[in-house]
């Protein structure tokens, strides 16, 4: 059965038909995984797992039910696939609900390189690969004195995806990644650091003393850290920190959001929404990429979306119930989970390059926050205020000087997009979100 | 579906075709290489969820899911595997691969016995779920949230109301030859506003549940006060200034804004972070780390709460646990792999999403017991600081101590008088230092309606908290307005 995903589902698909739905999608998704976890390079965890789901969505004219379940017998589907009609039966109709525009759905699709040949990685090669990362850790500074310890995590997973209009698809992917979360001490108290790496394949892994080194670093120039006084200052956010502003600006930018009304950029299209500094593009076709998928979850072929150019909103990201209630066309960005309805999701994210190396950003700043560490859920996508904990280095005259914590940084998103002053060069695809450094011109810095 | 669940241990035998032998050989299989403990977690989750926008029930949702997932415990280390196919070929490979963290054995051990039941509490038998209830009529209360809130104002844009329902049966047989099985209910209603007035766009959400019949929503018109609540906090943000930045004195309201107990101090006591050393608050049992106003437990047995559970989900009895006794550290919470490794009791609190998940100390209801002064009297008592009711998610950076929580519904205090409403902003404070600056604590415990949900580790669970109302003096505001 498991190598047969696609008759499975066009046999769930026909049993749909034959219990009285008038449309109908299955998506079955089979996954394996092996987490490893040493601490003190001894073995903390090893977590094997494997999975099979399947998702229906099924319609009744204009009513719909999406339903899942783990249970995959066809004996046991048979009552779930009547269950599935019948709710949908007893579901409201809703005028914009239904199956995609059959002519946009994907025809052929690329191979986008989302297989590595090594699969499940061994348990003995994938720790010592994170111990590996933890000594390198644990040797780089007397005062790293604990350890979260490290992991390695290796996945493959298949999608197969089929409708009631013709489209049948499947893919694969795999994924691996390292991380090391060393503990730093001394008389100011501990600080963590933690640092990974993550791809597709294997061999394109960051080498594992780097992660521990760099985990080291990044919990050693905590240390010490303080509150600053409450202030007005520039604030510059290194690449991780800046991809979270860019996933908020997508958020904001989903059909979904803007047509239940709770975006700040209903309205936006066309208009200024960031500085001239600043282009976000979505692109799901990027060969190899963690968010890439040759076609979205409705079947459509994903794309490459200038989200904004140059500080303009070019596009919004869109499904296709979103973009019949918006009266726009679907970007290609469904995302689907096995038991929900489709939603918005964004592929490969990213802040385009600039032109500047993050030292010279730095530079520019005479007195101003670095940060590197942000927590908390501080962000309102109905308003776009902004007010989110912090942390970081404390810049004077251009020079990285003593850690700060305790504090906040807040504004609106509109307003801190649009002082986007500074694009750094620094941009790595660690993530399927990633951005260069960036420098806003002001924010509000709250402390003592 | 409730009826045919009445005993757990016979419908998972049923269910999955295996007997009683099968179950001992897993975990005789598991015990195989050198290892001090090994359990069998058995789920069965029945879910739906039905959801309104824009007047129309249009989403509805069914969810089943159910696996098995075996442990090895040796020392510190963990070997976990489960799998979504729960047959008697699947549970031994499932079993080898979570006994590979062991090393080889070379003596013979015991075959393991199931069959001792375990004590539990019986916090939430309910008569019928909410599974049982028409899907017309739990439909129907969806679109009677929208009318009235549409009704309340002419400013009401969007009306979002959810209704979700789970059924979990789980199982769990350990080696030592313990089975306890339980029943688990749980329902969320929520209801979100949007409140629009020129550019001016707002939010406000209620909700509440626990586990409770489909009756508890519709009994004293509860679903009505969600929605009317979740209005009102929309239409107050309409009229929301800018935050201030900086210090200042805070004083909670009752209820959710105890969600600072669960990022300042909560994680930070739970067991596997302080017997690795790696919390703030690691070696500091019996000492000060709040004001002798406060008093605080973790409490898994209060009935029909969201955060309650009769045994966690390694089959300990759920408990009360003291974690700061006027003000004093005494106690953390506790799995079964962290307190042996510290020497202390389990205290109920091993917790974990599902089957696929391995299990963690994780908290339950958490809460401070009130104190003597009246809300009144604390408002009264600050000349100028920040009154915060309702707050949005939060997370605490455990090593360190540093917490976020962030406000969603707050107003200034000036000269003793709750005036303006202010934007929400995050409050950021230090764990092992906040609750010495609590000066007043009210008379008002209240729990909060039944909506948390914790992530730890990638795991979510649901959870509750309650706060009566307290001052702190001195935490910082994350405003715009410095």
């Amino acid at each position: 059965m498991s190598d047969n995903g696609l008759a499975l589902a066009e046999w769930a698909l026909d049993e749909a038909k034959k219990k009285g739905a008038s449309a109908a999608e299955v998506l079955f998704i089979s996954a394996e995984s092996m987490q490893t976890g040493v601490r003190f390079g001894e073995v903390e965890k090893l977590k094997s797992s494997r999975e099979r789901r399947l998702g229906l969505r099924a319609f009744c004219g204009q009513s719909s039910a999406t339903s899942s379940t783990a249970e995959i017998e066809r004996d046991s589907l048979l009552d779930f696939i009547a269950h599935t009609v019948e709710l949908a039966r007893l579901t409201a109709p809703d005028p914009w609900s239904g199956l995609p525009d059959p002519a946009l759905q994907a025809r052929s699709y690329p191979d986008l390189h989302l297989n590595s040949p090594d699969g499940i990685i061994d348990a003995s090669t994938a720790l010592d690969l994170a111990r590996r990362a933890e000594k390198a850790a644990l040797g780089f500074d007397p005062r790293i004195k604990n350890s979260e310890g490290a992991e390695f995590d290796s996945g493959v997973y298949r999608v197969v995806f089929a409708n009631s209009q013709g489209f049948a698809g499947e893919y694969s992917g795999t994924s691996y990644s390292l991380s090391a979360v060393p503990v730093a001490q001394d008389d100011s108290g501990m600080q963590i650091g933690y640092w990974y790496t993550s791809n597709r394949m294997f061999d394109k892994l960051d080498d594992p003393d780097s992660i521990g080194t760099t985990a080291a670093k990044r919990a050693l120039r905590r240390l010490g850290a303080r509150k600053i006084k409450t202030t007005r200052a520039p604030v510059v956010f290194d690449p991780q920190m800046a991809a979270s502003l860019v996933s908020s600006l997508a958020g904001a930018a989903s059909g979904t959001s803007l047509y239940k009304g709770a975006s700040y950029l209903i309205g936006q299209l066309g208009k200024s929404v960031a500085s001239q500094n600043v282009t976000i593009i979505d692109d799901g076709t990027i060969p190899g990429g963690l968010g890439s998928k040759p076609f979205d979850g409705e079947g459509l072929p994903t794309h490459r979306n200038a989200i904004v150019e140059k500080g303009e909103l070019k596009t919004y990201l869109l499904d296709t119930y979103s973009a019949r209630k918006l009266k726009m066309k679907p970007t290609g960005n469904a995302s689907r989970s096995v038991g929900a309805p489709p939603g918005v999701g964004a592929t490969n994210l990213y802040l385009e390059p600039g032109r500047y190396t993050p030292e010279q950003i730095i530079k520019s700043v005479k007195k101003g926050l670095y940060v590197t560490e942000l927590i908390g859920f501080g962000v309102n996508m109905v308003t776009g205020d902004y007010s989110r904990g912090a942390g970081g280095l404390w810049i004077e005259d251009g020079e990285l000087t003593h850690p700060v914590q305790e504090i906040t940084i807040a504004g609106n998103l509109k307003e801190v997009f649009a002082s986007i002053e500074m694009v750094g060069n620094d941009l790595v695809w660690r993530a399927s979100v990633v951005s260069p450094t960036i420098k806003i011109s002001e924010m509000t810095i709250a402390g003592e | 579906m409730a009826n045919e669940l009445v005993n757990p241990e016979s419908f998972f035998l049923k269910r999955f075709e295996i007997n009683e032998t099968a179950v001992e050989r897993t975990l005789g299989a598991a015990l195989e290489r050198k290892a001090d403990y090994a359990d069998l977690y058995f789920e069965y989750r029945n879910s739906e969820a039905l959801s309104l926008e824009e007047s129309m029930v249009n989403h509805t949702s069914k969810s089943l899911s159910q696996g098995v997932g075996v442990r090895v415990c040796a020392e510190d280390r963990t070997g976990y595997a489960y799998s979504d196919e729960v047959t008697v070929d699947r549970m031994r490979i499932a079993a080898e691969a979570a006994r590979a963290i062991s090393e080889e054995r070379n003596q013979e051990i015991a075959p393991v016995h199931v069959g001792t039941p375990v004590r539990k509490h019986n916090l939430y038998e309910l008569e019928s779920t909410a599974l049982e209830v028409p899907v017309v009529d739990r439909a129907r209360i969806l679109s009677e949230i929208d009318k009235v809130v549409r009704a309340a104002d002419r400013r009401i844009r969007n009306v979002m109301a959810s209704f979700a329902v789970e059924q979990k049966v789980v199982m769990i047989v350990t080696s030592e030859g313990r089975i306890a099985t339980d029943i688990q209910p749980l329902c969320r209603l929520n209801v979100s506003v949007i409140a629009q007035d020129g550019n001016n766009r707002q939010m406000g959400t209620h909700g509440g549940g626990g586990r409770v019949e489909w009756n508890y929503f519709i009994e004293n018109d509860r679903w009505r006060e969600y929605a009317m609540e979740a209005a009102r906090q929309a239409l107050t943000n309409l009229e929301a200034g800018d935050a201030p930045a900086g210090e200042m004195v805070v004083v909670l309201g009752p209820g959710w804004p105890g969600i600072l107990l669960h990022e300042a101090i909560g994680h930070g006591l739970e067991g596997d972070f302080n017997r690795k050393g790696v919390s703030a608050f690691a070696g500091r049992l019996g000492q000060r780390v709040a004001s002798e106003l406060c008093t605080i437990v973790d409490d898994g047995t209060l009935a029909r709460r969201r955060g309650s559970l009769n045994i966690d989900d390694e089959g300990t009895p759920t408990s009360r646990t003291v974690l700061i006794d006027k003000g004093i550290l005494r106690g953390y919470l506790q799995d079964r792999m962290n307190a042996r490794l510290m020497k202390m009791e389990p205290t109920g609190n091993g917790r974990r999403e599902s089957f696929a998940h391995s299990p963690m100390p994780r908290m339950t209801n958490t809460f401070m017991l009130p104190g003597d002064s009246t809300p009144d009297e604390i408002i009264r008592s600050v000349p100028n600081g920040l009154y915060a009711v309702s707050f949005g998610g939060g997370q605490v950076d455990i090593t360190n101590g540093k917490f976020v929580f962030s406000a969603s519904e707050a107003y200034l205090i000036e000269d003793g008088k709750v005036t303006r409403p202010v934007k929400g902003a995050t409050l950021i404070g230090s764990g092992p230092d906040v609750l010495k600056r609590v000066m007043m604590v009210g008379n008002d415990l209240k729990l909060d309606s039944g909506i948390g949900t914790c992530g730890k580790d990638g795991q979510s669970v649901p959870v509750g908290v309650g706060l009566p109302t307290i001052r702190i003096d001195g935490i910082t505001v994350g405003g715009t307005r410095a």
